[in-house]
């Protein structure tokens, strides 16, 4: 029972997804890093497909492999790096922070570990794109359309936040 | 039915969310600290997504939010690199503990 397939897979998938955010974590090069998450993403996609979210997977793989991958290494790119540059002080306040996180998972962790709920059949798996659709289309109507305006206003936000300033060059110099 | 239970799902996620804390809290390389974000995120989304399946009443609300959730963290990502950007332009440096000027 508790080694079926699906139990095999979920394991796999939690062990990639934990073992990319510990090389983040540990890397020293900063494309390294992003490399790692991308595994992580990926992996969390896996995850989404074991839950029958297959609609979410692939908008995972897109949005988060693809989009936001892109974008952290473009930040990179365009930014000087002096790498490997992890300091060596500090490392009292790191070790005090990693002992908050502990605690911190310790306490959720009792929250959660015996948490089960009765399971009730659901019918997530059948045509998950086209009730995601509905959904949005009915209930979430005024909250999809928000979300346009988010996007216009990040996109018009980040263009304005980026934009070399000319004048204040100028004046600068 | 499914036979891995909510709370392998939920200590995933509770891992994961734990490892974007520490990493957006330790790195001193802002990009780094933009990516820990994106995965604290992500982390929620697994619990988002898990409690539509697995939870007291199945439902695609779950999905639902968590689409919101990706939405946002995208223009999230977006504004923060921009920012990011800018704020190197005046500091030549991408180092979080150099951007101290609120500091004084």
């Amino acid at each position: 029972m508790i080694f079926s397939g699906e139990f095999l897979i979920f394991m796999l998938l939690a062990l990639i997804a934990v073992m990319g955010g510990v090389l983040m974590i540990n890397l020293t090069k900063v494309v390294h890093m992003v490399v790692a998450l991308v595994f992580t993403f990926v992996s969390i996609a896996g995850i989404f497909v074991l839950l029958s979210a297959e609609f979410i997977a692939a908008v995972q793989i897109l949005i988060y492999s693809g989009a936001v991958t892109i974008i952290m290494l473009f930040g990179i790119m365009l930014t000087r790096h002096n790498d490997e540059s992890e300091p060596k002080t500090g490392r009292l306040r790191k070790i005090l922070l990693f002992l908050g996180v502990l605690g911190f998972g310790v306490v959720f962790y009792i929250g959660v570990y015996n948490v089960d709920f009765p399971q009730a059949a659901n019918t997530l798996h059948e045509n998950n794109t086209e009730q995601i659709g509905i959904a949005l289309y009915s209930k979430y109507i005024i909250p999809f359309e928000l979300t346009s305006v988010i996007l216009l206003v990040a996109l018009i936000g980040a263009i304005v936040l980026a934009k070399r300033d000319d004048q204040e060059e100028a004046d600068k110099e | 039915m499914s036979t891995v239970p909510i709370s392998a799902y939920l200590t995933l996620a509770l891992v994961l969310f734990c490892i974007g804390l520490f990493g957006a809290l330790t790195k001193r390389n802002t990009v780094i600290v933009l990516i820990s974000i994106e995965l604290m995120l992500n982390a929620v989304n697994i619990n988002l997504v898990a409690f539509s399946k697995l939870g007291m009443a199945p439902s695609i609300d779950g999905q639902v939010f968590a689409l919101f959730a990706i939405a946002v963290a995208a223009a999230e990502a977006a504004v923060g690199l921009a920012i990011l950007i800018a704020l190197y332009r005046n500091r030549k440096s991408v180092n979080i503990d150099e951007f101290n000027t609120l500091k004084n």
